[in-house]
């Protein structure tokens, strides 16, 4: 097991009153648990962006008005995403989160 | 700097004393015995006398949320209550505190249900003794109104930043008139002095998140922080006392003495009481008895070590709780003093009472027979009971 090497701060040198930087939750990867995992089909993506407005954890990331991918490090994969995807697109397919994996290894 | 003098009750003191501060935010609701002080401070605002954002809430949950909120956001905010309605803040009050904001609460003691009742004890503030706020006592309106300054010079204070409540007991000082001295608008205003927030989530330059998830490995630190702000504050309000002092006349520290100097037996207790006490003492040293009074301002921090110095000659000490504990063990300022006296060489013999529960009179008689008691304590007498529920019909 690797050796916990983080030097935590004490109570002298810990921001007073637990006031913290913005944004720090980004840097705590909350995806791990996921269970099903959203794919992209770009052919029938019209980039509506509906998936966006809905996304509940901010996971859907979009560049220059367009679709650009899913943050799979901090999606959940609720499938809302999918759920909105309008009928005639569907490009949004939620499959199985170790089916994923083991594909990808 | 001009002192003016006035005939006020205590709440009228208390609400002077917020509108000459001026905060930016009040949200409050009302409850009696404290009604008045939101009241007359809502006309202040509807007078445009400050320049106060007053939100009138559903209730002291949302008092104290709304309070919360405006002072994470970097205003000076101030809310007010009373009994019932600080047992609703209950929740927030720890929050306030561990968030380090210092707001400072107006508060005038009353009994908490049930049965009902709307008159004095000390119930309330004690409910909220562990919850990380600075606790101030006061025996008038006089000490009410320069306590409320005070507060504001000890919470706001970057070493300290702790809420504080400042006390009255309900209707024997809220609603009664005496004599006492305002300081001018411009004195007040230069005394408590501008508000600088050590965060503030309106300062768009620096963002940060307030309140975030504290689990194993960080939540004790920051309970560390608050036990040692806590620690320092002795100190603050014992800085802030005698500069009050020398600014306006009227010093104050962790405690008062009265006629403590050879005292033989000596009675410790919070509030008004004092005044009556000061009486009773005065008559028992004409007639050549050797008593006297402590009377104890700041509840917390609990100013053990130097009242431990204070109990060195005494022989026998009678501890006085407005409120009952229900521990079968006394009352809560009985149990600090009590262990206070541990580890005095010449430790005196010490009894509680428990008194004026719901408003119930305490009168000079009462507290005669207990310095007389006191005494027989003192020559060997028996401390049996060691608990007494004074007044209260068997």
């Amino acid at each position: 097991m690797a050796k916990d090497t983080i030097e935590k701060p004490g109570w002298r040198t810990l921001p007073l009153g637990d006031v913290l930087p913005a944004g720090t939750a980004h840097e705590f990867k909350t995806g791990d648990w996921r269970s099903f995992r959203p794919v992209h089909d770009a052919a029938k993506c019209t980039n509506c962006l509906i998936c966006w407005i809905y996304c509940p954890d901010s996971s859907v990331l979009v560049e220059a008005g367009s679709f650009k991918g899913f943050d799979l490090d901090h999606c959940k994969g609720c499938g809302i995403c999918a759920a909105v995807c309008p009928p005639k697109v569907t490009a949004i397919a939620m499959i199985d989160e170790r089916e994923a994996r083991k594909g990808a290894q | 700097m001009a002192a003016i003098k006035v005939a006020k009750t205590g709440n009228e003191a208390m609400a002077e004393a917020m509108r000459q501060i001026n905060p930016d935010v009040v949200a409050a609701y009302p409850i009696t015995p404290a009604t008045e002080v939101v009241q007359i401070f809502s006309q202040f605002v509807a007078d445009g006398a400050v320049d106060t954002e007053f939100i009138a809430v559903e209730s002291e949950h949302s008092a104290m949320s709304a309070t919360m909120g405006a002072a994470a956001a970097g205003s000076r905010a101030m809310t007010v209550t009373s009994s019932q309605g600080l047992a609703l803040m209950y929740e927030m009050l720890y929050i306030a505190a561990a968030l380090r904001l210092p707001i400072v609460l107006p508060e005038v003691n009353r009994a908490l249900s049930a049965p009902i009742n709307i008159h004095c004890d000390h119930s309330d503030t004690m409910g909220a003794r562990d919850a990380g706020w600075i606790q101030i006592f006061s025996e008038n309106s006089q000490e009410a109104y320069d306590n409320i300054l005070q507060a504001m010079k000890i919470s706001e204070h970057p070493d300290i930043l702790l809420p504080s409540m400042v006390t009255t007991d309900g209707f024997i000082i809220s609603h009664c008139m005496e004599t006492m001295f305002f300081l001018d608008d411009a004195t007040v205003k230069n005394y408590v002095g501008p508000y600088k927030p050590h965060a503030s989530l309106l300062n768009l330059a620096e963002p940060h998140s307030l309140g975030a998830l504290d689990l194993q490995d960080y939540y004790f630190e920051h309970r560390m922080q608050l036990a040692e702000a806590m620690r320092r504050a002795k100190d603050r309000i014992v800085e802030v006392g005698l500069d009050f002092g020398r600014r306006f006349g009227r010093s104050y520290g962790l405690f008062e003495t009265y006629r403590m100097e050879d005292a033989e037996v000596a009675m410790i207790l919070l509030g008004s009481t004092a005044g009556t006490t000061k009486m009773v003492v005065d008559v028992l040293r004409r007639e050549g008895r050797k008593v006297g009074l402590i009377k104890l301002r700041v509840f917390r921090p609990f100013p053990f070590a130097e009242l431990a110095r204070e109990f060195g000659r005494v022989k026998a000490v009678a501890v006085m709780d407005r409120s009952d504990g229900l521990t079968s063990f006394g009352g809560p300022l009985f149990d600090h003093v009590r262990s206070t006296l541990y580890d005095l060489e010449r430790r005196p013999k010490t009894v509680n009472y428990i008194y004026g529960l719901g408003g119930r009179d305490i009168t000079l008689e009462d507290l005669r027979s207990i310095f007389v008691r006191l005494q027989d304590i003192a020559a060997g007498g028996p401390i049996d009971p060691l608990i007494t529920y004074q007044g209260v019909r068997a």
